[in-house]
């Protein structure tokens, strides 16, 4: 029932959305179905943009993830692109530096994506265990300091050949981009980032439903008191869940900086970790949620540049739509009493039967009360 | 006139629930009309159709002999009829004055003289002693009551309806109130007492309509009935007040607190050299006024809060250092004040509830994963055993359930953790009669279990009814410990106060 809602929440939102693109679209004097067309046509219609399109939604999914987890918690990482930062900077330090067999160097890249991730997450756990610094504020300052070490790192260290601004191309056999995979997909960008992503899909999934660790920190997400009174370590539970978000956040950058991409350029914030936010929310944060939604999200970004290319429709259009979905999916709320509205004349009609009040149906007039 | 206000064969139903069901309420000028009902039984809906914020299916509405139609409570005001909420409605940085004259502060010049005299004539009128220039935030719950009793006497109402009046005050304050009701009935005003507190309708309430399940039951004159009639006519069966126990056998101490210093919230010492024991088999009731350093002590005990000075051991173990979580387990059940805030995660399932003390135990976890299946026996067993009622049983999310089942959910939790020690802080707030009977059994049953028994509660009825000691508490000192059946609530009620026994008053 309830995920039942939280799935006609995203659709209505998504629908919703689409529509506003299209009022836009026309507006400017374009055929929305014809531009809609394109853009789906974009994202979807060779093997090779589909391959693009789950490259573009494995960096979005992790981000996602991290956001939505730390949701569960009760926290707000704005962070994910700083942890994204700088789980991207550890793997490009690690693929540029070490020299090792091909499976072992992927595995150190990844762990040290995964760290350096972590380690930014980390800090503003700590802060708000120790400090009661809230996580927003602190995260955002580690989005600062981490592109600040990006901008000196890079540059100091990992210069590349020709430009200042980006680090030295990532041979190959440091990448995560796989010679099979590139056959399967006729050389899109898809790598096998796209197994981390299922993988942590997966695992996110069994933390929250199977764990201890789990139930443990959607307690002290939905209610610290409770938690407390009941002998959960709250913030032990606060700096863990920073940690497991930040590594999650960490593993986006692997997947994007050594995977997507070849290198890093420094004074860009990457979009991604805060894109992560509207992955999250329209995903119900729920990791498969979470997984739908990021491609659909790479869906509208890699399609938005054959939009632009076969129409007069700019790609801001895209945004656009990016952005009224995710517009719609934080006033779900509102979404999601029109539903019951609907609902409920719809019961009152079929449902004339007189059921007496019981303890039972106690809370269904106290809400009407309400 | 026969009536002042005449509530016909009302009948209210929001999607297949029916809350009101032919009921008919007829409220006499110039008396205290009871309105008694459990919980959910449909009270609030009926009151809030006289007040306008719903409208009834059927039945008609008449005021002074007149049919009307109430749709918003603005008409209702103009008809004379006021509510005092639960739930006050204040501004707490405004005055009194401004608090009253909101809303109805006049065309466009704010007069706050002449309403400031009037509330001053109708404090002095009613008895009320309210100084119109204090502000909210400064006076007690009780005169922010009075004030609120204000504002309808500002705006002229002949019926005043009261929705549980007394559910936050201290027993003078609810003394003081009865005695302010009987002013303003005096005065000419009509009274609706909505309460499911029989006593205090025995007290006060001339003629009392009992309503069940939305269903109107009858109208009795309070003075031919007893408490125990009423409390039948209200639950549907035969219902024992007094819990039948025998006398205790106080085993080996189980709980010793010694010369405990605590701070509050407000770095204020909250407990001043505090000591009690609480032995197996035995009932120690805690009484005082709230704020008195009652949940200071609970906290400290159960570590929420960390102490000064002192110590407190359980079994002769220190416990003082522990965290939270072994204090747990070496058998400390809390049964919170707040089942809310700190007893229930509302989000969470009923039966995820049951485990949120012992979810990482054996059998529901085993190497970092729980076991569903074992949950899930557990859970129903504690369900079935307590009888929680809901909609989904244990699937149930636990903010869907109404008050006393959450309640019977922690009790149920604690109780079937199997503690040494029990503390039971206010367990039956709030609840109705059939709900309180059954929790005061189970505390009873631990004692008679040879466990210990700390009951911390307001209501001086609760601790007398099952405590085999008192400990009467007031500004965290310990004023004296009394045997129950040696004492009585007035002896009780002054040493709350903080005026010990032989003093001179």
């Amino acid at each position: 029932m309830k995920k039942n809602s939280a799935f006609i929440i995203a659709i209505s939102a998504v629908v919703l959305g689409l529509i506003a693109g299209s009022i836009l679209m026309l507006s400017i004097g374009s055929n929305p179905l014809e531009g809609y067309s394109y853009l789906f046509k974009g994202g979807l219609m060779s093997i090779e943009r589909i391959g693009n399109t789950i490259a573009t939604a494995i960096t979005l999914t992790l981000t996602g993830l991290s956001v939505a987890f730390a949701f569960k918690t009760g926290l707000f990482n704005i962070g994910a692109a700083g942890q994204m930062l700088m789980g991207g900077l550890c793997s490009t330090m690690v693929a540029l530096t070490v020299t090792a067999p091909r499976p072992i160097l992927l595995f150190l890249i990844i762990l040290a994506g995964f760290t350096g991730g972590a380690l930014w997450g980390a800090v503003p756990g700590l802060l708000k265990a120790k400090f009661n610094v809230h996580e927003v504020v602190a995260t955002i300052m580690m989005n600062w300091i981490a592109y600040w070490v990006v901008y000196y790192v890079v540059p100091a260290y990992f210069k590349g050949m020709y430009l200042e601004t980006e680090s030295r191309l990532i041979p190959m056999s440091a990448s995560l981009k796989a010679p099979w995979l590139d056959a399967l997909f006729n050389g899109s960008y898809i790598n096998i980032g796209i197994f981390i992503a299922l993988i942590a899909v997966v695992i996110i999934q069994i933390i929250l439903k199977k764990t201890t660790l789990g139930f443990e920190l959607k307690a002290v997400g939905f209610n610290r008191d409770a938690a407390e009174y009941a002998g959960i370590k709250v913030n032990r539970n606060i700096v863990l869940s920073m940690i497991i978000a930040g590594s999650l956040a960490g593993l986006a950058g692997t997947t994007f900086y050594t995977g997507y991409a070849s290198n890093m350029q420094i004074g860009v914030l990457p979009n991604q970790g805060f894109d992560g936010i509207a992955v999250a929310l329209l995903g119900a944060t729920e990791p498969w949620g979470v997984f739908a939604s990021a491609l659909f999200f790479g869906l509208l970004h890699s399609g938005k540049g054959f939009m632009n290319a076969m129409t007069r429709i700019p790609p801001e259009i895209s945004d656009t739509i990016i952005a009224t979905i995710i517009y719609f999916t934080a006033t779900s709320v509102l979404i999601g009493r029109i539903w019951s509205f609907f609902n409920r004349r719809q019961k009152r009609k079929n449902d004339t039967k007189i059921i007496n009040l019981d303890s039972g149906s106690d809370s269904d007039s106290e809400e009407e009360e309400k | 006139m026969d009536y002042v206000v005449e509530m016909l064969n009302i009948r209210k139903e929001f999607t297949g629930v029916v809350a009101n069901d032919n009921v008919t309420l007829q409220v006499r000028p110039q008396e205290i009309h009871a309105l008694l009902g459990e919980n959910g039984a449909g009270k609030s809906t009926l009151m809030s159709i006289l007040f306008g914020l719903y409208h009834a299916d059927e039945g008609s509405i008449m005021v002074k002999g007149k049919a009307v139609h109430i749709t918003d409570p603005n008409i209702a005001y103009e008809l004379g009829i006021g509510m005092v909420h639960q739930h006050f409605q204040l501004v707490h940085n405004f005055t009194v004055t401004q608090n009253i004259i909101m809303g109805n502060e006049g065309r466009f010049i704010l007069d706050v003289r002449s309403a400031s005299k009037k509330i001053k004539e109708l404090s002095e009128r009613y008895k009320l002693s309210i100084d119109p220039n204090e502000k909210i935030e400064d006076i007690s719950v009780g005169m922010q009551q009075r004030v609120e009793i204000l504002k309808m006497l500002y705006r002229d109402a002949d019926v005043l309806i009261f929705d549980e009046p007394t559910a936050v005050l201290t027993p003078q304050e609810i003394h003081e109130l009865m005695g302010i009701m009987r002013n303003l009935v005096d005065e000419g005003k009509s009274i609706i007492l909505i309460t499911h507190k029989l006593k205090e309708i025995k007290d006060i309430a001339d003629r009392c309509t009992v309503i069940r399940r939305g269903k109107y039951i009858g109208t009795v004159d309070v003075a031919d009935t007893t408490q125990q009639e009423m409390a039948s006519m209200m639950v549907g069966r035969e219902v024992s007040f007094k819990v039948d126990k025998e006398a205790s056998k106080p085993g080996e101490t189980v709980l010793d607190i010694k010369d405990l210093r605590v701070l509050n919230a407000r770095k204020y010492e909250a407990l001043k050299k505090f000591s009690i024991h609480v032995c197996r088999g035995e009932i120690v009731g805690l009484a005082g006024v709230e704020g008195n350093g009652q949940t200071e002590l609970v906290e400290a005990i159960t570590g929420l809060r960390d102490i000064i000075s002192g110590s407190i051991t359980i079994r002769g173990e220190e416990i003082t250092h522990l965290s939270r979580r072994k204090r747990n387990e070496l058998g400390i059940a809390h049964i919170p004040e707040d089942r809310q805030k700190h007893g229930l995660v509302l989000e969470f399932t009923v039966g995820e509830n049951l485990v949120l003390k012992t979810y990482y135990q054996k059998p529901f976890s085993r190497f970092g994963f729980l076991d569903q299946d074992k949950i899930k026996e557990h859970t129903e067993r504690i369900v079935e055993l307590f009888d929680v009622r809901s909609g989904q049983g244990i699937y149930s999310p636990a903010g869907g359930l109404s008050g006393g089942n959450q309640q019977k959910a922690i009790v149920g939790r604690e109780i079937d953790m199997n503690p040494d020690l029990l503390i039971a802080v206010q367990p039956t707030r709030g609840l109705d009669v059939g709900a309180i009977e059954y929790i005061h059994k189970r505390l009873i049953e631990q004692r008679d279990n040879g466990k210990a028994v700390l009951l911390v509660s307001l209501e001086l009825d609760e601790i007398f009814n099952l405590s085999d000691r008192i400990v009467i508490i007031n500004s965290g000192e310990v004023i004296d410990v009394v045997k129950t059946e040696e004492t009585n609530e007035d002896e009780v009620g002054l040493m709350m106060a903080g005026i010990k026994r032989g003093e001179s008053r």
